[in-house]
């Protein structure tokens, strides 16, 4: 059986290196995503949108509702781990599996201090990258990703109790279903104002925006906003569901 | 793109990629597949897909080895088969 699992393996790596040299080459300025989109999103971006960085612009305008259901992945893929993991008192009366005696963690003072410390710069760098994503690399998933990250050192070095003693484990989801609602917020309310769904350009009237163009720019940043709560969020719900097996007591 | 970096970078990937298979300890299983999430942001870098690079080094390489090894410290660090 494994000899024979080998063999497909084998068979589809050699079908997929075959087939890849029909791909254009990297960056052939002659492949149909070169000739078509892509010089429209180079020259236009930027007067289009006043978004420097085309990335960001494609990411969060032209291709915004991608994005939308990208934020409604994540945010489902919280919302199963808490299912499955969560304790509650109905799994615990089916039996769950009883919890080892796990050895003791020593806590450290160097390590907690130098967490307490670096934590509130981690989450500055955070909403600069949240904030910059316009400008240089960087927007709501990896900003979002890096503010959930600086909660997960704090529980590490710490334990959970110390990150949801200051912030409860209802408010922590609540902020999750906040940010993808401020994202389809965000395009209902384009509706409302008669353009298209997520279409930036009609906020101008109620924007501080001069023209339309700006008005994309501040668009973008409200859903930016919108999915680094989500993905905070749910990066702290799923680090403290399989770090203490649902019961929210310790951690690691 | 250098070709002799690409060369190196790639050959590092599949390294790590077949250690990561083949490694008895699940620990150690997680801590390869944070070195390769690091390498294929290296590649991006090189490739001049700097957001792709930031999104590959914050989520494949941070937060999601964070994952594998609290659910590591959870269950068992031994592989059955």
């Amino acid at each position: 059986m494994k000899i024979l699992c080998f063999i497909a393996v084998v068979i589809t790596g050699i079908l997929l290196v075959i087939a890849a040299d029909d791909f254009p080459d990297w960056g052939d300025p002659q492949s149909p995503a070169s000739t078509h989109l892509s010089p429209h999103y180079i020259t236009e971006a930027v007067n289009e949108t006043k978004v420097p960085n085309i990335v960001t612009a494609v990411l969060a305008d032209y291709r915004g509702f991608d994005t939308m259901f990208e934020t409604a992945v994540i945010f489902t893929a919280g919302i199963a781990v808490i299912f499955v993991l969560r304790s509650t008192a109905r799994k615990r009366k089916a039996g769950a599996p009883e919890e080892r005696a796990s050895e003791v963690v020593r806590q450290d003072i160097i390590v907690q201090n130098v967490a307490r410390i670096v934590f509130p710069f981690i989450q500055l760098f955070a909403l600069y990258v949240v904030m910059h994503g316009h400008h240089s690399p960087g927007g709501g998933f990896q900003g979002g990703v890096m503010l959930g990250a600086s909660f997960i050192l704090l529980a590490i070095s710490y334990n959970l109790g110390k990150i949801f003693s200051r912030m409860s484990e209802r408010t922590s989801i609540l902020q999750g279903n906040i940010g993808v609602l401020v994202y389809a917020g965000i395009g209902v309310f384009s509706l409302l104002v008669g353009a298209n769904f997520l279409d930036y350009g009609g906020l101008a009237a109620i924007l501080p925006a001069s023209e339309d163009a700006m008005a994309h720019s501040h668009g973008m940043l409200g859903i930016e906003i919108g999915v680094a709560l989500a993905v905070m969020a749910i990066m702290v719900a799923i680090y403290a569901n399989l770090s203490s097996r649902g019961k929210y007591d310790k951690g690691l | 793109m250098i070709w002799q970096f690409d060369l190196v970078i790639l050959v590092l990937v599949v390294i790590c990629a077949i250690a990561a298979i083949h490694v008895r300890d699940l620990l150690s299983a997680a801590i390869i597949l944070g070195a390769y999430s690091f390498l294929m942001c290296l590649l991006w870098t090189e490739m001049a897909a700097v957001d792709v690079a930031f999104t590959e080094a914050a989520v494949g390489a941070g937060v999601s080895t964070v994952f594998f090894v609290a659910a590591v410290f959870r269950t068992t660090r031994r592989t059955k088969d």
